[in-house]
């Protein structure tokens, strides 16, 4: 199979189980599920690593490092908020109410 | 090997999202998610060869400070904003990837799929950054949050679109750069283009959307560098972003695409004017605190009010009072409420409302006409009964929270003025609805201020 035809197989399949997954997402937890997801997308790092460290020219240097600083902000800021968020998502049991 | 371990990376994304179903195990969802990114990216520093060593670091270290200090400094109330700039970057840092392939390779010589992924990369990526930052300007109030409507926009920006395409295919079949810049520059116009008609309250669903966009667009970086950790983590959180924005138009009866092109609540506004003669009953904190003092059953409905007024640690305040002289408080909370999903539950969540209490559409609305007091704060559509009965009114369909339906409804509202749609709203002149215009805050604080002298 080409390159082409193997990434359509991958995209496809992955997409199914992303929806197979998040379906079940209660709507409490939309937005750190977003927030979450985002963070994911920052998946792109990757290749943002690649193009920043071994571009030739100076200005595949310079969108290379673009790339890297807005891929590592999604991804850093992302994870942090959406760990931040759920941090304070508790039940009633672990919920300590001040007594007055 | 290298395969593999990228592999670990996307079965920990999995793993991620879907313990991120449920409030018990979210917390560690987020973590694994995240130490599979962290792996993703030791493994591409080491086996990939890397050369510019300081370009790398200086871009690690930049981004990580910036989006550390933003997530820890970030208001919970400003949450859609941030959401929405982080779908943007996300977006522009795929395109970007994409542009270093397009000054680094030669582009007459590359085969022609990755000549396609390449224009379709740039095109996603940066529709979705300039569309992002739209909607962060409006749900800032940088711009105006009522749709920007001007004659001939749809067919401004059906041109647009048909430019697009056509620079694409131009660029892709000469192997000019320069088309592909131009492809660089239109994208960025279109994403501009398509959210500034689209208005403030409509901001979930268009959220929903660049936060799919920013996934298909790490997607189509992957098909243009062939990895397929960037395909799997891009259609997860493509598919991610769809569920949402269809969940999002369903709780509003409404279509993608009269979202997108309709420019939505600016009829309307005239017929509203007309009813506001009306007589309303007025509420004072003490009126509020009598009615509620004696509920068995309280149900909350936040909107977006709550959110303006930082009313989230006023509303639990009164809710613990509440439950102290031992009613049930719920809060009943619409898929659209706020400005972006779960929006009104994050905000609930940080003045600790144990999340047993937050209940969706179709858990709250059976249980209203056993309910004794519902006190709406900063809500307004989501509980407007011609919804229900007024087949002409411009959210006809939209399934409502029948508040009607409960003993006494008392409204927390600024002013009789209507609501973001600009629809009026017949629940306000009900003889079982008590109006208390006030900020959500200071009416929350008053009443509970009230109700302990009782």
């Amino acid at each position: 199979m080409s390159p082409l035809l193997v990434g359509i197989t991958v995209f496809v399949l992955a997409a199914f189980v992303g929806f197979e997954v998040i379906s079940k997402v209660p709507p409490t937890l939309h937005t750190p599920l977003m927030s979450g997801a985002n963070a994911i997308s920052g998946i792109t790092i990757i290749g943002a690593l690649s193009a920043a460290g071994l571009g030739a020219t100076p200005l595949a240097q310079i969108l290379g490092l673009l790339a890297v600083v807005t891929a590592t902000v999604n991804v850093v800021g992302g994870f942090l908020v959406t760990d931040r968020m759920l941090e304070m998502f508790k039940s009633r049991s672990e919920r300590e109410r001040p007594k007055r | 090997m290298t395969t593999i371990l990228y592999l670990a990376s996307a079965v920990a994304f999995i793993v991620g999202l879907k313990r991120l179903g449920s409030p018990r195990t979210a917390r560690s969802g987020n973590r694994i998610a995240a130490l599979g990114m962290l792996a993703a990216i030791v493994i591409t520093l080491i086996t990939e060869g890397i050369l510019n060593w300081g370009v790398v670091a200086g871009g690690l270290v930049i981004g990580a400070v910036l989006g550390g200090w933003a997530a820890v400094r970030v208001q919970m109330t400003a949450m859609p904003q941030m959401v929405a700039i982080f779908n943007g970057l996300g977006g522009a840092a795929s395109a970007l990837v994409a542009a270093t392939e397009v000054v680094e390779s030669d582009m007459g010589g590359l085969p022609a799929e990755t000549i396609v992924t390449i224009l379709i990369s740039m095109i996603i990526g940066w529709i979705t950054f300039t569309g992002s930052f739209v909607a962060f300007a409006k749900l800032q109030g940088l711009v105006p949050g009522r749709p920007l409507l001007f004659t001939g926009q749809r067919i401004v920006n059906g041109l647009l679109v048909v430019a697009v395409i056509g620079f694409a295919v131009w660029a892709g079949v000469t192997g000019n750069e320069t088309g592909y810049w131009v492809v660089a520059g239109l994208a960025l116009l279109l994403g501009i283009m398509t959210v500034v008609p689209i208005g403030g309250a409509d901001m979930p669903v268009v959220i929903s959307l660049l936060n799919s966009f920013s996934g298909l667009a790490a997607a189509a970086a992957g098909f243009v560098i062939e990895s397929n950790p960037l395909i799997i983590g891009g259609a997860l959180v493509g598919a991610a972003g769809l569920i949402l924005t269809v969940q999002m138009t369903e709780a509003m009866n409404r279509s993608l695409a009269n979202v997108l092109f309709a420019g939505f609540g600016t009829e309307g506004a005239t017929e509203a004017a007309t009813m506001s003669d009306k007589p309303v009953k007025r509420a004072t904190p003490e009126d509020a605190a009598i009615t509620l003092a004696y509920a068995d059953s309280v149900m909350i409905v936040p909107g977006y009010g709550l959110a303006v007024a930082q009313a989230q640690h006023a509303a639990r305040e009164l809710a613990d009072a509440l439950e102290d002289r031992g009613a049930k408080v719920h809060y009943a909370i619409h898929p659209v409420a706020g400005r972006m999903p779960g929006h009104m539950n994050v905000l609930l969540a940080e003045a600790d409302v144990p999340y047993e209490q937050l209940l969706d559409l179709e858990q709250a609305d059976p249980q209203l006409p056993q309910t004794d007091v519902v006190l709406i704060l900063g809500a307004n559509d989501v509980v407007n009964s011609s919804a229900r009965d007024d087949p002409g009114s411009p959210i006809y369909g939209m399934p409502i929270f029948n508040v009607d339906r409960a003993g006494t409804v008392i409204v927390v509202k600024r002013s009789l003025s209507p609501g973001f749609a600009g629809i009026d709203n017949p629940l306000f002149y009900n003889d079982n609805t008590l109006m208390f215009f006030a900020d959500a805050k200071d009416a929350l604080e008053e009443t509970v201020s009230a109700l302990r002298q009782i």
